[in-house]
């Protein structure tokens, strides 16, 4: 073996252009691979960590909602949910593996602005959640792949009334202004010109709202204010008022122009008015997202055990987004990997189809001195992996040196479904996993073309060999 | 234990007094559309411990003949017998393994393994047949010293001249203490001198080692070294008749 290994690693030096040039086709590969793989790996974490920021790994919903709640969420609220909190923040088993776990209500109804000359209303799609719980939940970043963390006050525990909304609902209701949103234009002046029939609405909501608030409108804050209107769980309309203290982007138009989100308190008093409270959800955030399988099987099991009529989803289920981009991803990698898999291949033929054609009569001589065939094909298969090996070596220190200093250059882009920019990162170095596999792949691919000459070779008639010039 | 020598005498295999017998060998070549017969019913016997040579015009048969003999090619009829194995019973692994221990082989163009140092090149057979590594070494160095090369041992064969390279072959082909030793024009590629120096050593070899040593040649020089001389002409074995030098 030891002599083997000797001849296969002279007899590439002796070729040395001929062996840089294929151990160049392996290096370019591997690179590829570990840059595109470096890359999709940080849009997987940095989608991963977007999403769990928002809506945590696992959400806890009552059976039948996930799939048919959207159009009436009261419908399928979760009685005594405190309790279930308990149960699962006591569970041995899941209790540890939670960071942050929060009740959520989910509900559609209509927005309408209708201060001063405006006069706009639009369906919308709320969240009522915890300020200070999500505050929690957006600072985790076990990837190390989110934006840094900034506190955001615009929701507050301490007042129920103010709420975020889409800056796409924000321009349809004509709160651009008042908000100092830019690239935000005015509304039309019809709607902007109520009639009196419309004004007499207005006036009627707006007394509703302020009846169930319990506020009086003259002493609400100088901010722009929006009627929610919704039907609550037995039917009756009932309207709250929620003070706009921000718009966020949303990064899907359609989400941007229905999006409302606000204290968890003020959504259950539209839903529920004065009967019992409910949620929709309660999102669990866990430390770590490899926790999460562990986690679903035993909330699942718990609420068996205990005959709940509650459904667990993860965080992939309610974002089809994620699985869409993943699997994108996941099949351009693929095909890149195939493309450079079949470059490499060839490369390595061609090389030691030469190889094997140089020195037929070296393969006659040795052959002659009692070396077996399987000896013949050794030493060719032998070559062909050490140039694999040779050429991912370089190639995975070259993705390692350039995943660095683009790492480092401070690079930034806009990830599918985000509206912000994030800085460009790949993440090579911490998928060992990725740079195991595509180093053994491609190694493995140039060992199996060289396996095509070596079997060429060891099969040579003796004689024919010794005679070849 | 003893010091390994060279130049020490193989042991016989098997009871014939025939290192080499052939019973109406032919061997047809296809050509591109046509067969060629390159040897018709050759059946001869080559004595243990001789320095034969077969001679015959280009194209007579010599070359096929040493190949059938040195187990590198198989006949179309008859039997080929050495050191007392029949090889066409052998298996391709089996024929290897038997070449690896009972044959050596010279080259007209010396066919050294050209990445390897003349050392290395030697101690290659000897690899082959699983020596351990402290008597490889010493066979390979006494195999150095004994065709005058040890001061060359780590050159490769395009830093030797064509003389050395040959000594390398010859030490390469007898340094596991081959029965047979085939040597298919060692001469050809070299000068007159040098010619009459290598055809001196392997002489000098196969007297003290007595190893059988089986040459197909044209050369005049090497023939009248010859202990035995077969003449072959067209395939045929046209006569046998002792060297001068016997």
């Amino acid at each position: 073996m030891k002599m083997l290994l000797k001849i296969a690693f002279r007899n590439l030096l002796r070729n040395l252009r001929r062996t840089m040039m294929t151990g160049s086709a392996v290096a370019a590969g591997t690179l590829a691979m570990l840059l595109f793989g470096g890359f999709t790996s940080y849009i997987f974490a940095g989608l991963e960590t977007n999403s769990v920021q928002r809506i945590g790994h696992l959400t806890v919903f009552r059976d039948g909602y996930f799939l048919l709640g959207a159009g009436n969420p009261a419908a399928y609220g979760i009685d005594h949910y405190q309790d279930v909190m308990k149960l699962i923040q006591h569970d041995p088993v899941v209790g540890p593996m939670i960071n942050v776990m929060t009740p959520t209500q989910s509900l559609v109804g209509i927005a309408g602005n209708f201060s001063g000359d405006v006069d706009a209303s639009k369906t919308f799609l709320g969240v009522g959640l915890i300020p200070s719980d999500r505050e929690r939940m957006r600072q985790w970043d076990e990837f190390k792949a989110g934006r840094p963390y900034t506190p955001d006050s615009r929701l507050s525990d301490a007042d129920p009334s103010r709420g975020l909304i889409g800056v796409g609902l924000a321009r349809v209701l004509g709160l651009c202004a008042p908000l100092g949103l830019q690239d935000c234009p005015p509304l039309p002046a019809a709607m902007a010109s109520p009639d009196r029939e419309n004004a007499q609405v207005k006036q009627d909501l707006a007394d509703l709202a302020a009846h169930d608030l319990g506020t009086d409108r003259a002493g609400a804050k100088p901010k722009p204010q929006i009627d929610l209107l919704a039907a609550t769980s037995v039917g009756a309309p009932n309207v709250v008022q929620l003070t706009v203290s921000g718009a966020e982007p949303q990064g899907v138009k359609e989400l941007d122009e229905n999006y409302v989100a606000m204290p968890l308190s003020l959504a259950q008093q539209l839903v529920y008015g004065r009967g019992e409270h409910k949620i929709t959800g309660i999102v669990l955030q866990l430390h770590r997202s490899e926790d999460l399988p562990a986690a679903r099987a035993r909330l699942t099991a718990l609420f068996a055990q205990n005959h709940l009529n509650l459904d667990v989803r993860d965080f992939g289920e309610l974002t089809p987004f994620y699985g869409q981009v993943v699997r994108m991803f996941s099949s351009i990698f693929l095909f890149i990997a195939l493309v450079m898999g079949v470059i490499v291949l060839f490369a390595v033929v061609n090389t030691m189809t030469m190889n094997v054609m140089e020195r037929t009569n070296e393969i006659g001589t040795i052959r002659a001195m009692g070396v077996r065939r399987s000896g013949i094909r050794s030493q060719f298969t032998i070559e062909g992996s050490l140039i694999g090996a040779i050429g991912a070596t370089a190639g995975a220190a070259l993705a390692l040196l350039i995943a660095a200093l683009i790492n480092h250059a401070g690079l930034t882009w806009i990830p599918p479904g985000n509206v912000q920019e994030v800085p460009l990162r790949l993440d090579v170095a911490g998928r060992p996993l990725l740079v195991v596999g595509a180093w053994v792949g491609l190694a493995l691919v140039a060992t199996l073309a060289a396996l095509l000459p070596a079997n060429r070779a060891a099969r040579l008639p003796v004689v024919d060999a010794l005679r070849h010039v | 234990m003893d010091r390994f020598n060279p130049m020490a005498q193989p042991v016989a295999v098997g009871p014939s007094a025939a290192v080499v017998r052939l019973n109406q060998v032919a061997k047809t070549y296809r050509s591109g559309a046509v067969d060629v017969t390159a040897l018709k019913g050759v059946s001869l016997e080559i004595p243990y411990h001789r320095f034969s040579v077969v001679i015959g015009a280009s194209g007579s048969g010599k070359t096929t003949l040493l190949n059938l003999i040195g187990c590198i090619d198989s006949p179309s009829a008859g039997t080929v017998e050495v050191c007392g194995q029949k090889v066409g019973e052998l298996g391709d692994e089996a024929v290897s393994d038997f070449r690896a221990r009972n044959i050596g082989f010279i080259f007209q163009t010396f066919s050294l393994v050209p990445v390897l140092s003349a050392y290395e090149n030697v101690e290659y057979p000897l690899l082959l047949v699983d020596m351990p590594a402290a008597e490889r070494r010493e066979r390979t160095l006494a195999m150095l010293e004994a065709v005058g090369l040890t001061a060359h041992a780590g050159r490769r064969p395009n830093e030797l001249s064509g003389g050395q390279r040959q000594r390398v072959a010859i030490a390469r082909a007898l340094v596991k203490g081959p029965q047979v030793v085939l040597a298919d024009e060692p001469t050809a590629n070299l000068d007159s001198a040098t010619g009459a120096s290598i055809i001196e050593l392997m002489r000098r070899v196969q007297e003290q080692s007595r190893t059988t040593f089986i040459f197909a040649t044209h050369d005049p020089q090497l023939m009248s070294h010859a202990d035995e001389i077969y003449s072959i002409r067209d395939g045929e074995l046209l006569d046998h008749r002792h060297g001068d030098a016997r």
